[in-house]
């Protein structure tokens, strides 16, 4: 049972994390509240990869002189990591581009309530 | 709707692998249906293939150097987008007055 | 923005602060080789520098480090650079982005690698730092409208 716990907690963690961006896109009515909602959900997705490619006993992936390289346990799977961050850097600039949208939006229409926006657009 | 969405996550984590076992099946050399396994290639081979340590700057510039590029584009892409969406507004303005 | 007077003290840090953060982020795109590092966390730590300026002393101080209109430029410099050198490598009679076939005499292909990665990381560091500046400078501008 200990064992099981140990072995899952940070994909419960992560969970939580996807959870509350979940809430944050589809319940909040405020598109910034969306998009931090988003920002959470992303960061959801970043953390599980990250904790996927841990191995236990095993160092960073950068070569060491006194661990051998054809001993595999020795290093992290490097490749969670490389698509991770390139997805992080990815995920900021699309943040920048969601919000040039909204101030584009708040400069017309006056207003980032959702309700508010639809009823303005109609 | 959200309480469901992360009961089936739950549930669907129940069935992951222990973090940290090294004997994760994405560990393994093979995978189940037999092809070979690329997180092992890249810590074996990269040192020799490109004289880096750094086994992520390997794999990040040279393995997967096409999807770099493409990551790259994006953000030139979004950078591009928000100049464009932001100076727009400035001139249209100008056009109404 | 501008027209509030910064307080001098703000204004001394950052400018204590920043080549030292600028020098930080050119550390970690060249030794990306052999610690964690890379093209995209010193590009970030590149703008972070250029940010911490533009945030402290205004949009118009700042234009004496870094130009505005620079940075498109320069982006699609980075970017130019990283696809010249796949094509150089293509045109050379390997594949896209092989870097083993770059023209640059007396290296063995492993180490023609090494020094393609450092090549393109420095357009990706560029390219990230550039782009990071300019949605801040077009937000800014964008909110002076509103």
């Amino acid at each position: 049972m200990l064992d099981f716990f140990m072995g899952h907690y940070a994909y419960w963690f992560t969970i939580i994390l996807l959870a509350i961006g979940l809430y944050g896109m589809l319940i909040k009515k405020n598109l910034v509240k969306k998009i931090i909602g988003l920002s959470i959900f992303q960061a959801g997705v970043i953390l599980f990869f990250v904790s996927v490619a841990m191995k236990n006993g095993a160092t960073v992936p950068v070569k060491a002189d006194n661990l051998p390289v054809s001993e595999v346990s020795n290093y992290l799977n490097a490749l969670p990591h490389t698509l991770m961050l390139t997805a992080i850097v990815v995920g900021v600039a699309t943040l920048g581009v969601a919000f040039a949208l909204m101030i584009n939006i708040y400069n017309r229409y006056g207003t980032l309530n959702e309700e508010e926006l639809l009823d303005k657009i109609q | 709707m959200i309480i469901a969405f992360t009961l089936l996550l739950l549930f669907a984590a129940s069935d992951l692998p222990f973090r940290g076992d090294p004997d994760n099946q994405m560990n393994q050399e093979v995978s189940m249906t037999g092809t070979p396994v690329p997180g092992n290639y890249y810590i074996q081979e990269a040192y020799h293939d490109a004289h880096t340590p750094n086994i992520v700057t390997v794999i990040l510039g040279d393995y997967r150097a096409i999807d770099t590029l493409g990551e790259q584009i994006v953000i030139f892409t979004a950078g591009l987008i928000t100049f464009l969406l932001l100076r727009n507004r400035k001139e249209g303005e100008e056009d109404d007055e | 923005m501008t027209n509030r007077s910064p307080s001098p003290i703000v204004l001394l840090g950052t400018r204590f602060l920043s080549p030292y953060i600028m020098v930080f982020g050119f550390y970690v795109i060249f030794h990306g080789h052999y610690s964690p590092g890379g093209g995209f966390q010193g590009g970030t730590l590149l703008a972070a520098a250029l940010l911490l300026i533009r945030i402290a002393s205004g949009t118009k101080l700042a234009q004496l480090q870094f130009k505005d209109y620079l940075a498109r430029p320069l982006a699609a410099f980075g970017v130019f650079i990283y696809f010249g050198t796949g094509l150089l490598a293509l045109l050379m009679g390997g594949y896209f982005l092989d870097y083993g076939e770059l023209p640059i005499p007396g290296l063995e292909p492993a180490y023609l690698r090494y020094w393609g990665i450092l090549i393109i990381e420095i357009g990706v560091g560029l390219t990230v730092m550039t782009v990071l500046t300019l949605i801040y400078d077009n937000m800014v501008k964008g909110e002076d409208y509103a």
